[in-house]
């Protein structure tokens, strides 16, 4: 799997990344670029290796082969001591927010500044007061995570993300399971952290409309094969593989005819209907 | 055949070891985290919170009840040997030399122990501590060492409450049922317990007990498998591990130095 050509200046750089879960393959050979301070948006669908990218970047999973470069460093070989410095130019926003359910929505953002940095507690209370009115939850400081929506969770991950103020952000999936209204909330807050912080964003999602509207380059992931370029360049693929992902097209000669046979309509009358 | 049940074997044999190892890295891991500022003692004092005041109450109970079955069934037994006025001593040494601790460690299994591992395990599974290793945050550091410090901790504490709601459960029944003298009771039990040997043996099992639990819920909790079948699992295993590994270390420990 080959992308755009390598940018020398790429913020994170992947060459030849081969991942397999349990013997498993889910990273063929994956050599692709993520500009600085661009948005880019790994687009693909369920198990396309998405998230994998993103847990090989932040050095949660670690890759059998190939080269990951992040501001400049191969990462690689690196142990767990040099990987938490890495780590401290990354922000990580989780498809499920990861948020410590433990602790309230104050003291989850104000973890990594109490642990990475020496401000005092004024300071701190400032900044996660600030955040948090930046996302839109100026309101729910004291509230426990299981007590938020799965959009305010989202609100609360992505300021806990950029608190420490990385310069890379990955969000896994920051639009799934989310309302239209949600999704458009965190489009725009990606946008303007992005335009206005200048952090480089890497965006796995499979939510094509938001993927389209937000991403400066987009890298797809599809049955072993790769496809990148700006949203333009993607729309205007030839490409049959690309336009029926884009187009979000299902071919119905892949409906296998002995799925419904397999059914036996004594045992479920409701099958007659499908046949 | 053979050679299958030989190869079986050494597959075991090889993952056992293996799994030994994992589990000394990881309690060497936590070993080092405790020691390492800073000192997470909001933490500690949470864990201490949960796992010994939460278990107050079932250790009490169990401790009354287990006491009282003793005093029932020592009396009985030795009436018939005209040997009653040696309940206090009966009661006494079986509750600190063995009952005690290994009640104790089975029960604190079974309530702290479970929900310790099933805690982590959740964190795992709902990806929480991946957010800390994100934040340059050992999930070792902040999560697990305050809780297998605050088992260690609160083990022979909990031991010595159920010790002592056990005499207590003796002496109701001895004295107050059965109608044996409560000074020949008391009396009986000073005689017979040696503070430096059975004493302090006992909490010395109750503090090995406590890391041993402590060890095995947090290690079977940060390594479950991240889904609520691995969680579920995990804290299953648990259970059983710790409480024969505490029946099995209680022999040794016995056998070793008579405690």
């Amino acid at each position: 799997m080959e992308a755009s050509p390598h940018a020398q200046d790429a913020a994170v750089a992947l060459t030849d990344v081969e991942m397999s879960f349990d013997g498993r393959p889910v990273l063929h050979g994956l050599t692709c670029s993520f500009p600085r301070g661009k948005i880019s948006v790994v687009l693909g669908g369920s198990g396309a290796g998405k998230t994998t990218i993103l847990r090989v970047i932040g050095g949660l999973v670690r890759h059998q082969k190939g080269k990951v470069m992040i501001a400049g460093q191969d990462t690689s070989r690196f142990g767990d001591r040099e990987m938490n410095e890495i780590r401290r130019k990354l922000g990580m926003m989780f498809q499920g927010g990861a948020l410590l359910d433990s602790l309230t929505i104050f003291d989850n953002l104000a973890l990594p500044l109490r642990e990475r940095t020496k401000l005092g507690e004024p300071a701190i209370a400032d900044e996660v007061r600030k955040q948090l009115t930046a996302v839109g939850l100026a309101n729910v400081d004291g509230l426990l995570p299981g007590q938020l929506s799965g959009g305010m969770i989202k609100r609360a991950a992505l300021a806990r993300a950029i608190i420490t103020n990385p310069e890379i952000l990955m969000c896994d999936e920051p639009f799934s399971g989310l309302d239209p209204i949600s999704v458009k909330r965190i489009e725009a807050l990606l946008r303007r952290i992005n335009r206005e912080l200048g952090i480089t964003m890497l965006i796995s999602s499979h939510h094509i409309p938001s993927t389209l509207r937000l991403a400066d380059q987009v890298i797809l992931l599809q049955q072993n094969h790769l496809a990148a370029g700006t949203p333009e360049e993607l729309r205007a693929s030839k490409d049959p593989r690309v336009a029926e992902f884009l187009n979000e097209e299902v071919d119905e000669t892949l409906v296998d005819e002995d799925m419904f046979r397999s059914i036996d309509p004594e045992r479920a009358p409701q099958a007659r209907h499908l046949r | 055949m053979i050679v299958d049940a030989i190869r079986h074997l050494g597959g075991y044999t090889s993952r056992f070891i293996d799994e030994l190892g994992r589990i000394a890295v990881f309690g060497s891991q936590t070993t080092v985290a405790a020691v390492t500022p800073p000192a997470r003692v909001r933490a500690f004092v949470d864990q201490v919170y949960n796992l010994g005041v939460l278990s107050l109450v079932i250790i009490c109970v169990s401790g009354l009840a287990v006491g009282m079955v003793l005093g029932l069934q020592g009396y009985n037994t030795l009436v018939r040997f005209g040997a009653e006025e040696s309940l206090g001593a009966v009661v006494g040494l079986s509750l600190i030399r063995e009952l005690g601790p290994v009640f104790t460690a089975l029960l604190t299994t079974g309530r702290a122990g479970s929900a310790t591992t099933a805690e982590i395990g959740t964190m795992v599974a709902t990806e929480q501590l991946d957010g800390l290793r994100m934040m340059s945050i050992s999930p070792i550091h902040l999560i697990v060492a305050p809780k297998a410090l605050a088992m260690i901790a609160v083990m022979p504490l909990l031991s010595a409450l159920f010790i002592v709601f056990g005499l207590a459960g003796g002496y109701v029944v001895g004295v107050w049922v059965m109608g044996l003298d409560g000074g020949t009771y008391v009396s009986s039990l000073e005689s017979a317990v040696v503070f430096s040997d059975d004493v302090l043996g006992s909490l010395l099992k109750a503090l090995v007990f406590g890391v041993l639990v402590g060890l095995i819920a947090t290690y079977r909790g940060y390594t479950s498998a991240p889904t609520s079948a691995g969680v579920s699992r995990a804290t299953t295993s648990t259970v059983v591990v710790a409480s024969v590994t505490v029946l099995i270390f209680d022999y040794f420990i016995t056998a070793l130095w008579g405690v």
